[in-house]
């Protein structure tokens, strides 16, 4: 083999399945959130969100992909492994996509530091009215100092994770 | 690159109606799940049924995981103790022949104690602790500080419960499903403990901080009672923590409040212990159901891996 990224080249006649077109999106964003049932005893929010972080990859990779309301189902996933009060990232992740869908049109040129600016706000807005809604739901007194970390790492790891996205989706539409 | 294709569907009716109604959809359960947060804010615990499912679903890969990663947690702990080791060795010694004394003198008393303890015909049945299991994940991306216990409702663990290690305690129970139980630890910002110092029983309150301290308020008016090194443990007020389970010692005073760090730490514990409620204990059943609890509890001591 000549070149090593040419071994998912589609052969002639063949078409992947529905279901892999579909469902590898879905899946990835759901293990993602799954990162919270690994065997680790956090003391503080230390771990990124996961799901949050490929869901925005996806979205911004592939516009076309999905509608807003996919953030109800994938959030409502979250919500049930995330400890998390049920609703919250339901609600923040499809008013996130519904945002990005309404902004993405008003900017005329887009490249990669756009896409990072955008996931940047985004992953500030989801993870702070997280907190937020954890405070209000018994949560107690949470000081947004908390989660400052979280935040920085979270942005600073999106780039990597889209390229993880991008591998992904070249197997994902190729047979 | 340039801005990607536009969503507007053109004039293709189907198509502008699909698009539609796809917001109507986003909108209106985006409307629903500020709903379920309203409610959630009333009733904290109302949805967390829907929890079940995954919890149970996760819960053979993270217990898992868990005994294989038990091991490789504390190499840091192995690694640091060669550092220094001969005249650490030699410091252990002269303490330990310290110690031995001590430990004679302690025998003594509690051999003086149980048979003082005869003389009063004080049955002291320790009928707190319900059975032992681990902590196999917790909500590493959240604020708020849950772990989740390998043990449920079919092992009769009930919300309210508190549970401990043997270094002190790591918080109480906040929800069940059959086979798991979510903790909530003793630095939630939600988990409010009352405590006293215990040297000369100074009240306090102990709130976690959410990164891993506690914050503790002393109960009395004037100024802060607290240096660090004060050693505080539950003062058993409240019905909840059985008195005298180590909480938390003092590493910084700061005005009004004291920060501590939990002397049990939860990534470290191999095995955590549920107990009975304190009030459950202390206030005697009816003799007749006393019998029928005795037999319910007897199955329930199983210890759990």
């Amino acid at each position: 083999m000549i070149d090593r990224h040419l071994r998912h080249v589609s052969r002639l006649g063949k078409h992947p399945s529905r279901f892999r077109l579909v469902g590898t999106p879905v899946i990835t964003v759901m293990i993602g959130s799954l990162a919270s049932a690994l065997p680790l005893i956090a003391q503080s929010p230390v771990m990124p969100p996961f799901g949050l972080l490929l869901l925005l990859s996806w979205r911004l990779l592939r516009p076309e992909l999905w509608r807003a309301w996919i953030g109800l189902p994938l959030g409502l996933f979250d919500d049930m492994v995330s400890g998390q009060p049920i609703g919250s990232a339901m609600f923040l992740w499809t008013v996130t996509l519904m945002v990005i869908d309404a902004v993405e049109h008003r900017m005329v040129w887009r490249s990669y530091r756009q896409d990072w600016l955008i996931a940047a706000i985004a992953i500030i807005f989801c993870i702070a009215t997280g907190l937020f809604f954890s405070r209000i739901t018994g949560g107690g007194e949470v000081r947004l100092l908390l989660v400052a970390p979280q935040m920085l790492w979270t942005i600073l790891l999106f780039p990597f994770i889209v390229r993880q996205c991008a591998r992904i989706d070249r197997w994902r539409v190729m047979a | 690159m340039a801005r990607p294709p536009s969503l507007r569907p053109g004039i293709n009716r189907r198509a502008q109606y699909s698009l539609f109604f796809g917001y109507v959809v986003a909108i209106g359960g985006a409307a629903a799940a500020l709903l379920l947060i309203v409610v959630a804010i009333f009733d904290p615990t109302g949805f967390a049924g829907l929890r079940a499912v995954t919890a149970e679903l996760t819960r053979p890969l993270s217990s898992g995981l868990r005994n294989m990663v038990s091991g490789v947690s504390s190499v840091d702990e192995v690694l640091a103790a060669y550092w220094r080791a001969g005249s650490q060795n030699v410091a252990l010694r002269r303490q330990v022949e310290a110690d031995r004394n001590r430990i004679i003198e302690a025998k003594a008393v509690a051999q003086e104690n149980a048979r003082l303890k005869k003389l009063l015909r004080l049955v002291d049945a320790d009928q707190s602790s319900l059975l032992t299991a681990r902590l196999i994940s917790s909500s590493s991306t959240s604020a708020r500080r849950f772990a989740r216990l390998n043990a449920g409702r079919w092992q009769s663990v009930r919300p309210g419960m508190p549970v401990r290690a043997a270094e002190g305690l790591i918080g109480r129970v906040h929800s069940t499903t059959p086979n798991t139980a979510e903790v909530l630890l003793l630095t939630d910002t939600g988990n409010i403990v009352p405590v006293r110092r215990a040297n000369d029983s100074v009240p306090a309150i102990s709130t976690g901080a959410g990164d891993g301290s506690v914050e503790i308020r002393a109960l009395s008016a004037g100024r802060n009672p607290f240096k660090p090194g004060d050693l505080l443990v539950t003062s058993g007020i409240g019905g909840i923590y059985q008195p005298n389970i180590p909480v938390a010692v003092v590493v910084r005073v700061q005005g009004e409040i004291a920060w501590g760090f939990p002397l049990a730490n939860p990534s470290r514990v191999d095995a955590v212990v549920v107990e009975r409620p304190f009030e459950d204990v202390v206030t005697r059943p009816d003799p007749a159901d006393e019998g029928l609890s005795t037999e319910d509890a007897a199955p329930s001591n199983m210890a759990m891996p």
